[in-house]
């Protein structure tokens, strides 16, 4: 943590040739971190290439919440490093990961129901005129970009005015995706994002996400559904007992050996 | 033929809605035209002048009410704040610190209740209801240390002026109370802070995780609350000339029913100034018009008591 050993001399090249040789969005090692007697993650090792969608899969109580949690900054790790762009970074709080263009999509989502759609787009970055205390909310600006921000990622919501209470599930999935992904220009994590979906919406949302590699935004993407995972994903890790038990190319891989590699009847080793 | 039947349906749905989104103002012409027919005094210029008046004081506790409700919490401790206020100026007014000293302690004395609520609340993450419940009793408990439990008369002539003049017909509290009203309307709807309070009130989790400082909302809210109660009790001053310390402890129950009835939900996320507003109206009119038909005062309370009922009773409806 002391300086940057492996940082290759000179700016980023040109963006012809950027793309093979940048490094990793987000390059995870020997990450560590307890909570009192429980070692909740025992030495993970994990990679996220840039404008990829990578699968986070394990058993409940694998890890994959709080290694969220230490990539988000809500719970700082004990050791281990993580790197953004090949630099270290030290995450402190979420507001140091949101600086970065990092954005999470929980699984309640984190929408004000009584609050219009709009609003919630715009929760805590509101467009203000004015100055000083005279500030006051430039509701035109937001709603109007409220729209755009929607109609851009394609997703379907009549009324940018009407409050979030009328929206139906996938409405709301989709109005939080849309937060993230508006406001997080590098990577977008989402827990189980379909989890709560009926058919036709689990469809729409990964077509979101699909969108979001083209505008190459990097995906994190935590799903217990390997149909999905093999849909949408292109590098999947499994996480077992807080450790990284296997990272598998996904379109060389099957769901019984993800299940395996899960459940740990296959054994796997973190290949990197 | 699909086409008629939607609108019919949503046309059911949003009439029950728009019922009880607009209890307040229904309720207010409802009673207005049953008094108007059962006694001329009612609707004259001068009864509505003085209606008006006594409501400016409710109006602005339940202003501040509305903020604290906002929040997905409560303020009990409004019925001891008022009087509190109230005392200390006329404490300070006794003692020779003149009037604008003593009004700006009742405002300072107020806003000092509210700060102690929402730390309590805010910062050690207390119960609203316990919190403002013990603190509705220290207060009383100290209002009476500071007067030994008499009344304290206050003999100024601007706060008489304040109660009793205006600009042409328009009085001093109108005024006064518009000003409150159009301040926490403005903060709530158009200010980032406002977004916040109804943020903290509607998810407080959700709020917390796009990164608003929910305690500093909840303190905002219950300090203005306060702050509030020390307004009210400087129109309650300048109203009845003195501070009473045994006097209004129905206006708790009324501030919360007047932001009740006017369609904000008490589990927070949800205000509308103009509802409570019409709120405030309508128990001020019930009141006015019991007094003037000669109606016993015993059943005033049980007068607001159901309408209260009748409010959470419509609520029902909401959404």
């Amino acid at each position: 943590m002391t300086d940057t050993p492996a940082r290759v001399a000179g700016e980023p090249s040109t963006s012809g040739s950027a793309a093979p040789t940048s490094p990793p969005l987000v390059e995870i090692s020997g990450l560590r971190k307890s909570f009192g007697a429980v070692h909740a993650l025992r030495g993970v090792d994990l990679t996220l290439a840039d404008g990829e969608v990578t699968a986070l899969l394990g058993d409940n109580g694998a890890g994959k919440s709080t290694l969220v949690r230490c990539l988000t900054g809500v719970h700082p790790p004990d050791t281990g490093q993580i790197l953004f762009r090949g630099e270290p970074i030290q995450l402190s709080s979420p507001d140091d990961a949101r600086h970065l263009g990092i954005e999470t999509v929980y699984q309640t989502l984190g929408l004000i129901e009584d609050l219009s759609v709009w609003q919630n787009l715009y929760l805590n970055r509101e467009l203000t005129t004015g100055f000083g205390p005279f500030r006051v909310l430039d509701k035109k600006s937001m709603i109007a970009e409220s729209g755009d921000i929607l109609s851009r990622l394609d997703v379907n919501v009549p009324n940018v005015r009407a409050t979030v209470r009328r929206m139906s599930g996938g409405q709301r999935q989709s109005i939080a995706i849309a937060r993230a992904a508006n406001w997080g220009k590098t990577l977008v994590i989402m827990d189980e994002p379909t989890a709560a979906l009926g058919v036709r919406e689990t469809a729409a949302v990964e077509e979101l996400i699909r969108r979001l590699r083209d505008a190459a935004v990097t995906v994190l993407l935590i799903s217990h559904d390997m149909a999905q995972v093999l849909r949408v994903a292109d590098t999947a890790y499994v996480l077992r007992r807080g450790q990284t038990a296997a990272r598998r190319t996904v379109a060389d891989a099957t769901g019984d050996e993800l299940v395996g590699l899960i459940t740990g009847a296959v054994e796997g080793a973190a290949h990197g | 033929m699909a086409d008629t039947q939607a609108p019919g349906r949503l046309g059911v749905n949003l009439s029950v809605a728009a019922a009880a989104r607009f209890a307040a103002p229904i309720g207010l012409g409802l009673v207005f035209i049953a008094f108007f027919i059962a006694t001329p005094d009612f609707l004259t210029t001068s009864n509505i002048s003085d209606l008006l008046v006594s409501a400016s004081i409710l109006l602005v506790l339940a202003m501040g009410q509305q903020l604290v409700v906002t929040t997905a919490g409560i303020d009990l401790s409004v019925g001891s704040n008022l009087p509190w206020s109230a005392a200390v100026l006329g404490y300070a007014y006794t003692q020779g610190w003149g009037l604008p000293a003593a009004v700006s302690l009742a405002l300072l004395a107020g806003l000092a209740v509210g700060v102690m609520n929402g730390l309590l609340v805010a910062r050690l993450n207390m119960t609203d209801f316990i919190v403002t419940l013990g603190s509705l009793s220290v207060v009383s408990g100290l209002t009476l240390l500071l007067t030994s439990g008499n009344t304290i008369p206050v003999n100024s002539d601007f706060l008489r002026a304040l109660a009793i003049d205006g600009i042409g017909p328009v009085r001093w509290f109108w005024v006064l109370a518009f000003l409150v009203a159009a301040l926490v309307g403005f903060l709530l709807f158009r200010t980032r802070t406002g977004t916040y309070l109804l943020s903290t009130g509607g998810n407080i989790d959700a709020a917390r995780g796009a990164g608003i400082h929910v305690d500093r909302m909840r303190l905002i809210a219950y300090a203005s609350s306060g702050l509030a109660c020390g307004i009210a009790a400087v129109l309650f001053v300048a109203r009845t000339g003195g501070s009473d310390p045994s006097l209004q402890t129905d206006l708790l129950l009324s501030s919360i029913a007047a932001v009740v009835l006017g369609g904000s939900s008490l589990f927070g996320g949800k205000a509308s100034v103009l509802g409570s507003l019409a709120g405030a109206l309508l128990l001020q009119s019930l009141i006015n018009g019991f007094t003037l038909l000669g109606i016993s005062q015993y059943y005033q309370p049980v007068a607001v008591g159901v309408v209260v009922l009748g409010a959470a009773f419509i609520s029902r409806f909401q959404k």
